[in-house]
């Protein structure tokens, strides 16, 4: 059963507001949503690695608990906190539905 | 590009935090991988390194420190236990009986030592283990041959048990004993083993007896300790002869009617405030305690009647040992600081090089004893960097951070070194390997989160909002471009020194999250106030947990996180009262010292991701607030800054007169538009509600706030943490700067104010 286009729209919209802005104040709907994304990882919890102070960053994941590895995932530099947030989103959104985010 | 994950490979700490002119300063240092370091003195000026932050400003200072030094590699040997280093007497023993209750908190995966005299390095001795099943062994060596008898059946988690072994040596029989003290539910039934042996143990004088762990020697010869314990141990007991059941019995409630048996009959009960295990045998073999076990703890026989145990000191016989207890590094001095007489009261380190990494050992130097330099004095919160003293909620937290904080973790050097080295020991946000919190934070240890430029992994978006010790230089930063006169002192200092140390200055300056104070703390700075003093609380959620420094062991603060408040971990019933002094612990709030008649404001609620700003309120018209605003332009106020964009941020204090805030303080501005991620701590939610998050709760702001005192005295108080963190912007000229200024300026003239009714 196809979703019904005002879903389909209201999403959308939620994924703008996110891209738009992805750190701070954020509306309702966009919240569940993002909590349902982070609680729901499907491997290990994407994290960050600063790799020049306030300046470069690389994507990593780590489990939780003590002493776990921290592992670098290949490909993913960022020059912002924001540029990754948004990479993030759309990993984690591939991974829950299935569709590619550009 | 760096490929490579960064790492930290200089780290060290130095003996205290604090010194004066004329003080020696020792720095310990320990390299992997570094052949050599460059070590110099420099004063800290600004560590903000956020792009829009003056970024690190230090100054070099020249003394004997520098120079080039050999680097080596200093181990941390993490774990707590009970040591008895005279032990001659105790074997070789024909006959004996080994005995304790205990609470194991994790019984299986690995050997773990109740007690006994036991060499790891000669296999020699003998032990009462947990074995790598979770069950009660007796291990008996002679350097050729180790016998073990285990009952083969695992402990219960968090279960008290009754564990004792005899040994016959005529006979060659073990019989253990593993008996849970509750008959129903999760335990096992009681469980006897009997097994003959051909080992009789025999042990050199010179391996100390342990409770929690047992002899290692390093590979430099020094005695050390391993095959730690975790979990609670109480009444552990020694005697020379194999004991029938009845008598292992009268030997746990009185040692004494099994003389002339009894070797040793340790009461963890006596003497609690101090780091001695008292031996009640005749024998008065004693132990001291290594690495600070949690004591104060319910013992086995705690009846749920009696929740302070200086009222039933014989119900909290047991100490809770942990595998990751750290108190003192304990690693050999690598140089050391005769601060020069002439040296300003300030911030300084000793900043080591090698490369390209850089490790800084911060310190404040205060004035010369009694000689203020200047009219105010900045309290440097160091109680509170102990207490959030390398945190790891970042490192292991999981995904449950991104959600908590609203943005990526991200570690830094720093980070992935704790995550490599837990042994380091933790904060009192964090917990134990065991589950259990960590009660106990001292400043004897690398503390990887005071450092300049550095900040919690969580704090702002992918980590780059100032933090603590790192935010509070932004206001040394801000006084030295101000050209304000200021002096240095410390919260470990004040305990120490009481008003004393606050009596000279005209007015005192807090850092952004002075959350830790003793009582001797509390007492000081409100006697400073009561005698016309001035404070300038610049931050959030001050004045909150109580703590106490232990009274004989130098450097370490306990806190009971009891009955409300943010708590990461939260203690258990009956364990709310201090070890090291008595105190109750929790919230001052609770104790008949509210915050808010402190303060005029209190804690309202916490947030991690995006400040906001204040906008003035009629308060801020009054004709006594006038020199407060002289020059201030608009309606809004910190609309920008380091810390998460704006001055009212991370954590909120509002002004509530229903929980003690002066009728007569003055609310001169408000924080509003906060993000749905703020909340009220728990000590403001009696009840759920759908309106709780910074959306949609009015009470949830900060309210910027002035009163005098009927002494002369004032207190202004800006009521979030992120208030410093604005202060440089735009080289200090901001509505931030102008009104910290003004406060400060009329703070520090001694013309009294005068209270309005």
């Amino acid at each position: 059963m196809s979703e019904p286009a005002d879903d389909l729209a209201r999403r959308r919209a939620l994924i703008e507001e996110f891209r738009r802005q992805p750190i701070g104040r954020h509306s309702p709907d966009l919240r569940v949503l993002l909590n349902d994304l982070r609680r729901n990882q499907m491997g290990d919890p994407y994290i960050l690695v600063c790799t020049r102070p306030h300046a470069e960053w690389r994507l990593a994941r780590k489990p939780a608990g003590r002493g776990t590895p921290v592992r670098l995932v290949p490909g993913y530099v960022f020059a912002s906190p924001e540029e990754a947030e948004w990479e993030v989103f759309k990993l984690l959104w591939k991974e829950t539905t299935g569709e590619t985010l550009t | 590009m760096s490929d490579s994950m960064p790492r930290k490979r200089l780290v060290g700490y130095a003996d205290r935090m604090s010194v004066r002119p004329g003080d020696r300063l020792r720095f310990m240092v320990s390299c992997e991988e570094v052949a050599g370091y460059h070590a110099q003195i420099v004063r800290l000026v600004s560590g903000d390194l956020h792009p829009q932050g003056l970024g690190l400003i230090e100054r070099p200072v020249e003394t004997a420190v520098t120079g080039t030094y050999a680097g080596r590699f200093q181990a941390l040997k993490a774990g707590s236990y009970a040591v008895l280093e005279q032990a001659a007497g105790f074997g070789p023993l024909n006959d004996f009986t080994l005995q304790a209750m205990i609470w194991p908190t994790g019984p299986g995966g690995r050997r773990q030592v109740i007690l006994g005299q036991w060499s790891q390095r000669s296999r020699q001795g003998f032990a009462l283990v947990l074995d790598e099943t979770g069950a009660l062994s007796l291990e008996m060596g002679d350097g050729a041959a180790v016998s073990r008898v285990s009952t083969r059946v695992p402990l219960t988690e968090r279960e008290w048990c009754f564990v004792a072994a005899r040994f016959g040596a005529r006979a060659g029989r073990v019989r253990l004993h593993q008996e849970p003290c509750r008959s129903i539910g999760r335990s096992p039934p009681a469980i006897l083993r009997e097994e003959a042996v051909s080992i009789r143990p025999s042990v050199p004088d010179d391996v100390p007896f342990m409770i929690a762990a047992c002899a290692e020697t390093t590979a430099d010869h020094r005695t050390t300790a391993s095959d730690h314990f975790n979990g609670k141990i109480d009444s552990p007991r020694v005697a020379g002869r194999a004991l029938e059941r009845h008598e292992m019995e009268a030997l746990t409630t009185s040692p004494a009617s099994l003389q002339p048996a009894v070797l040793a009959a340790w009461d963890f009960s006596r003497e609690m405030t101090t780091d001695r295990a008292i031996d009640l045998s005749p024998w008065r073999r004693h132990c001291r305690l290594v690495n600070l076990p949690a004591r104060a703890m319910k013992g086995f026989n705690w009846t749920g009647e009696v929740l302070d145990w200086k009222l039933a000191p014989g119900q909290y016989g047991a100490i809770h040992f942990h595998d990751d207890d750290l108190y003192d590094a304990g690693w050999e001095a690598d140089f050391e600081l005769v601060v020069p007489e002439a040296l300003r009261s300030g911030v300084y380190a000793a900043k080591l090089t090698a490369g390209e990494e850089a490790e800084y050992i911060p310190f404040v130097v205060q004035p010369p004893r009694a000689r203020r330099t200047a009219d105010a004095v900045v309290l440097l919160p160091t109680a509170s960097y102990m207490a959030y003293a390398n945190e790891r909620a970042g490192l292991e937290g999981g995904g449950r951070l991104h959600a908590f904080a609203n943005h990526l973790i991200a570690l830094g050097p720093g980070d992935l070194w704790l995550n490599d080295h837990p042994e380091v020991g933790g904060s009192l946000y964090d917990r134990h390997s065991d589950g259990s919190g960590v009660c106990y934070s001292s400043r004897l240890r690398p503390i990887l989160n005071f450092r300049p430029g550095v900040t919690n992994a969580w704090i702002g978006a992918a980590g780059t909002a100032p933090w603590q010790f790192n935010a509070d230089l932004a206001l040394i930063a801000w006084l030295e471009t101000r050209n304000i006169p200021y002096d240095v002192t410390t919260d470990e200092d004040l305990h120490h020194e009481g008003l004393d140390l606050l009596a000279p200055y005209r007015a005192v300056l807090t850092g952004s999250h002075p959350e830790y104070y003793s009582r001797e703390m509390y007492d000081a700075l409100t006697a400073y106030l009561a005698r016309g003093g001035r404070l300038m609380y610049l931050g959030g959620n001050g004045f909150y947990w109580r703590i106490t420094f232990h009274r004989s062991l130098p450097g370490v603060i306990e806190l009971r996180r009891a009955e409300d408040g943010i708590r990461d971990w939260v203690a258990e019933g009956g364990e709310y009262y201090h070890s090291f002094t008595g105190e109750y612990g929790g919230m001052w709030s609770r104790m008949g010292r509210p915050i808010h008649a402190l303060a005029g404001i209190g804690m309202a609620a916490q947030g991690f991701d995006v400040s906001s700003f204040y906008r003035r309120r009629p308060g801020s018209d009054d004709p006594r607030a006038s020199f407060i605003f002289a020059g201030v332009e608009g309606e809004v106020i910190g609309d920008f800054g380091t810390v998460g964009g704006g001055a009212a941020g991370l954590e909120l204090d509002r002004y509530d007169p229903a929980q003690g805030s002066p009728r007569h303080a003055l609310v001169l501005a408000s924080s509003e538009n906060h993000s749905d991620t703020y909340f009220p701590p728990p000590d403001e939610i009696n009840n759920a509600t759908a309106m709780m998050d910074g959306r949609q709760n009015p009470d949830i702001r900060a309210d910027m706030v002035f009163f005098e005192t009927p002494s002369g005295g004032a207190v202004f108080s800006t009521g979030s943490i992120s208030w410093i963190g604005s202060l440089t912007h735009d080289q200090c000229r901001n509505s931030v700067s102008r009104i910290t200024e003004n406060v400060l300026r009329r703070f520090i003239d001694p013309a009294p104010f005068r209270h309005p009714d």
